[in-house]
């Protein structure tokens, strides 16, 4: 197996409150990995954290074998991670179509000599970025929507679109902040495929969930935080069964805090 | 200019291509309407035109990338002053015009790079508070900087800018042939129409280009924008030192149009009143820029003109003094706009990509 994202001794303090202390993962290429555990366990942390929206106080990420820069989100992209939302975060005032375009950004390099003059090798990128973009939207299914101003779209379409956007990267690994939050039965079948479909073709899943059926049915690996500390690392089985889990979840004599 | 079309009621989603004729013919033939008014009329005209430059620039700032800018006016001053000091008697430099609007633009972009640095982690209110200092900071700048070494000439200005000279060919100049005269504000007016077309032209092509899918990003939720990728430090930065150039081209016409500045043109009440024409126009799309200056340069003079006849017909004496009337007239508008149309004259949808290149697309 390839290591592709290994996060050493991550760790993230807010004045007095440890969000994440000493988090130590390992993902490899081609699977889907569950980050789980209760409300404020830290999960949405580490996102911030590895995405470069907030700079560690201990540790680092590899990925690829390099070491990822801290807190400069867009070279984090362009090494290949792309991130979605717990709560979702689109470009309101832009169509589905170019929010998925925009998305793109990082693997466009027209100038602004290019633009202005229109030179041919600005409109060819524009063209591909254009067709790629409603690939994508085809790819999550909700390509009718393409020019239809995004905030206009259903919940689940949303979701969708946020999951697109982040493809628009071209990323070898994409996080999923909480995709299942909020949809209905059918919808998180339809997410799920969606998923599968995504790790099939070749893109590593990093997934925060809640939904525990979803995370045990989908993850070939989970981790399980709880107050910022990695407590169990597995596969979703045995996982289930970990007493530290459980005590975790439910509260119990085992756990002490 | 489609945007335009689109958004006159009733003409132009009916006769889309008629309406788009009747546009151009009246921006041609504009000047002429306004001669039969008289010289002032035409005047305005000249000055609608730069205020068009000023609020496409600023629009870019404001509408396109999000970010509040009270102290656009201060690139505006740039511009127009590097003209007075490098196409004037002030210091007895007369370079032509395709040195002195390049470098005014110029320098207007590096006064927006110099601002946007320290404003850079700041937003809304914050941001507004300290570009409108920006703009005092200039304007002082000008009104001080003619001691101990005389600069700007302070307060009483530079005169008797160079006119604009295009390759020997003055535009202030009225132009014979036979008995038929061409009045210099004729020229000015085509000259600056070709500009304003020119900045459109541009402004279109940043919009639906990477860059304006960025600044829109940027705007609508910049913690997502960078999480996907892009770079909102420079962009921020893009967004300022270009806006600034459209002001600092507009400054430069600005100075050779008047052949004069002094730093009481570019106070304040300037940087909110060009505001005022983007947001009244509508914020974030091109024809609202235009619309929206076309409209508050224009309005308050024709309140102007209709208002001392009226209250002498019917009063038989001026009672409110038209200057007042027009502040009075023109908070009414922008209050009715509020409650009426807050998304502004012209809220047409501004795309940010072609679909059009998708082929076999939706």
């Amino acid at each position: 197996m390839i290591k592709l994202l290994e996060a050493r001794g991550v760790g993230k303090r807010f004045g007095g409150l440890t969000a994440l202390s000493d988090v130590s993962l390992t993902i490899n290429k081609g699977e889907v990995y569950g980050l789980i555990g209760p409300n404020g366990a830290g999960k949405t942390t580490f996102f911030n954290v590895l995405t470069g929206a907030y700079v560690p106080d201990d540790g680092e990420f590899v990925f690829n074998g390099t070491e990822l820069p801290t807190g400069k989100p867009h070279l984090v992209v362009e090494q290949g991670i792309a991130r979605t939302f717990q709560n979702i975060r689109l470009f309101g005032q832009l169509t589905a179509l170019e929010n998925v375009m925009a998305g793109h950004h990082i693997r466009t390099k027209a100038g602004l000599w290019g633009i202005l003059t229109q030179s041919k090798h600005a409109i060819e990128e524009e063209r591909l970025t254009t067709e790629r973009a409603f690939e994508l939207l085809k790819y999550v299914g909700i390509e009718r929507f393409a020019h239809t101003i995004c905030k206009s779209l259903s919940y689940g379409d949303q979701r969708r679109l946020e999951i697109a956007r982040a493809l628009a990267s071209e990323p070898q690994l994409l996080a999923l902040d909480e995709p299942a939050a909020g949809m209905n039965a059918t919808e998180t079948t339809q997410l799920k495929a969606l998923i599968e479909q995504i790790r099939h073709d070749g893109v590593t899943v990093l997934l925060i969930e809640h939904d525990v059926k979803l995370v045990m049915g989908l993850c070939d690996r989970v981790a399980v935080l709880d107050f910022g500390k990695k407590i169990a690392e597995d596969v979703p089985a045995v996982v289930q069964k970990n007493d530290a889990v459980i005590s975790a979840y439910l509260g119990g004599p085992k756990h002490a805090h | 200019m489609n945007e335009l079309v689109e958004a006159i009621p009733f003409l132009g989603k009916r006769y889309p291509k008629a309406t788009k004729w009747l546009i151009i013919i009246l921006a041609a033939v504009a000047p002429l309407i306004a001669a039969y008014f008289g010289r002032s009329w035409m005047r305005i005209l000249d000055f609608a035109l730069l205020y068009m430059m000023l609020a496409l620039g600023l629009n870019l700032v404001v509408g396109f990338a999000g970010l509040l800018d009270l102290g656009y006016i201060a690139f505006y001053a740039v511009g127009a002053y590097t003209w007075a000091f490098l196409a004037s008697p002030h210091f007895g430099i007369h370079m032509p015009f395709w040195i002195v609007l390049p470098l005014g633009a110029a320098f207007a972009a590096l006064a927006g790079i110099m601002l946007g640095f320290p404003v850079l982690r700041l937003r809304g209110d914050y941001l507004a508070i300290v570009t409108l200092g920006f703009g005092e900071i200039v304007r002082i700048f000008m009104n001080n900087l003619n001691h101990p070494i005389n600069i700007t000439n302070g307060p009483q200005g530079i005169n008797a800018l160079d006119s604009l000279n295009l390759f020997g060919w003055n535009l202030s100049q009225s132009i014979k042939i036979g008995d038929f005269q061409i009045h210099y504000l004729y020229l000015y007016y085509y000259f600056f129409l070709l500009c304003v077309i020119g900045s459109i032209i541009f402004i279109k092509r940043l919009q639906i280009s990477r860059v304006g899918r960025a600044w829109a990003a940027m705007r609508d939720d910049e913690l997502a924008a960078k999480a996907i990728g892009i770079n909102t430090r420079n962009m921020k930065l893009l967004a300022f030192a270009l806006g600034a150039t459209f002001g600092g081209v507009a400054g430069g016409l600005f100075g050779s149009f008047q052949g004069f500045v002094s730093p009481e043109s570019f106070s304040l009440m300037e940087s909110i009143a060009v505001l005022t024409m983007v947001v009244f126009g509508g914020m974030g799309n091109i024809a609202g820029a235009v619309v929206g200056a076309l409209a508050l340069t224009a309005l308050p003079e024709i309140l102007r003109n209709i208002a001392l006849p009226v209250q002498q017909a019917v009063f038989g004496t001026v009672i409110l003094d038209p200057e007042v009337l027009r502040m009075l007239l023109l908070s009414l508008a922008m209050i009715l706009m509020m409650l009426l149309r807050p998304a502004g004259l012209v809220p047409a949808h501004a795309r940010y990509s072609r679909p059009e290149l998708l082929k076999g697309g939706a």
